[in-house]
């Protein structure tokens, strides 16, 4: 498995084969092949862009809730988990060590309406103890990408 | 009033300022220029070791170390030394802490260089061998590597220009800015012409961390035979990406670097207390470090050497350091010419050859120690550029 090519392509989807050939020193016939067996074993399960929505118009807000459940029998946190995701609000699921069992992140157009669809759909399960949600005020960095503007290079133009 | 054309060190007034200095400030007032142009990594200090540096702070080590540099970095120094290309040096005599590099050269060759001793420097190379030669009394005598010979030198060339008032020879590999690197069969070339005669090696081994290919880097020193004439410069500011924090090493027999101490002592005292702390931690727990960053620049290389070759403008595969020297001959114009033109039309700043000797006409430098985006948009200008010569 090509450790190097997975790393390439998780900074950048974006980069076509030849340049992937190039930057490996390997030829495009080969790395495509690799590409394909990666994403038929799921090591490679999609090619998502980080977007920076609040650049944009669009109203949107996120936040991060901590759910406590309980799990039943024959209900436990995969099926709560799996459940959960379902929803198009949700953009991510986790289960946790430490204070609480399911970190959820949920997508919304309105604090209100956030608020609403923990309310009504994730309190509501049987399962769920407590919710706790918090909202996200501003995004610095996500998935290794930095979001607000930082002028990192203070190298100047040239140097011997 | 003062004439100070009679006070002055005339050594000192009639060494040339770099000729592209006007060039880099030209650069630094335009807007939107993007730049492969400079010569340090892009990575900041890795946080273990800025940590490191910070506490030692906090724990008021800010006293005058050893003048010869603290005990244990020398000897994670030696050690270093050892496990990496097979050298032994005695932390205790043969192995100085220095401001960067390049106070290590300053004193190896203000050691060794005598008012109208000869020393051979190959070019293009980096720019501080032939005006220290210059401060120290001596006469450069410079061999023009060739593009053919991948900018190494050869036996024959070497052979040719030894007189018998060679004292020195500087050796600079991998190469700052052909990014030439000689290998082993190529170092044991040059021990042969070199064996019988008393002649001094200052080898200048910075970019070893970043050596790429089949073979790692090979000390001169671990020659057979050459330990003895062999005064080998190395050490932070690339491999870690320490640039800032000025540490360096220089290492050698007891006889040559105990003299490279002493003027190290009356003009420096001893590096950066901090820097010598991080530094330590550095060579104990940065190997992981290296490999990382030597990884990126690897990937990096092979785009922007394909790159320039797409564009026409020949580049040969540069083995060390972080710089592609494309030659731009095809253009028809000069070194200087090719980079005001593009720096003015495209906004990219890249370095003429010819800052680095005669020899660079016709080559231009370009880094790669920038992100692959950067240097993706870099040479789509370039491109540009060179399609509508």
């Amino acid at each position: 498995m090509n450790i190097k090519l997975l790393k390439l392509l998780g900074n950048n989807a974006r980069y076509s084969i030849a340049e992937l050939a190039t930057m490996l020193g390997s030829d495009e016939k080969t790395v495509e092949k690799e590409i394909n067996e990666l994403e038929s074993n799921g090591i490679i399960r999609s090619y998502k862009t980080v977007i920076d929505w609040e650049k944009i118009d669009t109203s949107t807000v996120s936040a991060l809730i901590e759910l406590k459940v309980s799990p039943q029998a024959d209900y436990g946190f995969e099926e709560i988990a799996k459940r959960i995701m379902k929803y198009d609000e949700v953009e991510t699921v986790y289960l946790m060590s430490g204070g609480f069992d399911l970190c959820v992140m949920v997508r919304g157009k309105t604090f209100q309406q956030v608020a609403m669809f923990v309310a009504k759909e994730l309190s509501t399960i049987d399962a769920v103890m407590s919710t706790a949600t918090h909202f996200i005020l501003r995004r610095y960095k996500e998935f290794d990408v930095v979001l607000c503007s930082e002028k990192d290079d203070d190298r100047g133009m040239l140097s011997l | 009033m003062i004439d100070y054309s009679k006070i002055l060190n005339k050594c000192v007034t009639e060494i040339k300022p770099s000729g592209i200095r006007k060039f880099f400030d030209i650069a630094e007032q335009m807007s939107d220029v993007i730049s492969l142009g400079v010569g340090e990594p892009d990575f900041p200090t890795p946080w273990h070791i800025r940590s490191e540096g910070i506490r030692s702070l906090e724990k008021g080590k800010t006293r005058y170390s050893s003048n010869h540099g603290l005990l244990t970095l020398r000897e994670e120094i030696s050690s270093f030394m050892n496990r990496k290309y097979g050298v032994d040096y005695d932390p205790a005599s043969e192995i100085l802490v220095t401001v960067g590099g390049s106070e290590a050269i300053d004193g190896a060759i203000r050691a060794v260089v005598e008012p109208g001793d000869e020393v051979i420097i190959p070019q293009p190379s980096y720019v501080c061998y032939e005006p220290i030669t210059l401060l120290a009394g001596g006469t450069p005598v410079i061999i023009e590597t060739k593009a053919e010979n991948e900018f190494k030198i050869t036996p024959e060339e070497l052979k040719a220009v030894i007189t018998p008032k060679t004292k020195a020879l500087i050796l600079p590999y991998p190469c700052n800015p052909t990014g030439a690197v000689m290998r082993k069969k190529d170092l044991e070339a040059i021990a042969k012409v070199l064996k019988d005669t008393n002649i001094i090696v200052i080898s200048d081994e910075i970019y070893a961390e970043l050596t790429f290919g089949d073979e790692k880097h090979t000390s001169f020193a671990s020659i057979d035979d050459m330990r003895e004439r062999t005064i080998t410069v190395n050490g932070f500011s690339k491999a870690y990406s320490m640039t800032g924090w000025r540490m360096g090493f220089a290492c050698g027999p007891a006889p040559i670097l105990s003299q490279i101490t002493k003027i190290h002592q009356f003009a420096i005292m001893c590096a950066p207390t901090t820097s010598q702390y991080a530094a330590i931690e550095a060579l104990r727990n940065g190997d992981a470090d290296i490999a990382k960053m030597a990884e990126e620049y690897d990937m990096r290389r092979r785009l922007i050497v394909d790159g320039f070759n797409k564009i026409g403008l020949t580049c040969r595969n540069p083995l060390g350091a972080f710089y592609a020297f494309p030659s731009i001959q095809s253009t028809g114009m000069t070194s200087e010419e090719f980079c005001e033109k593009l720096l003015y039309s495209k906004k990219v700043a890249l370095v003429p050859g010819t800052a680095f000797g005669r020899g660079g006409e016709g080559f231009i430098r370009a880094s790669y120690c920038y992100s692959v985006d950067h240097i993706k948009t870099a040479l789509s200008r370039i491109q540009e550029f060179v399609e509508e010569l």
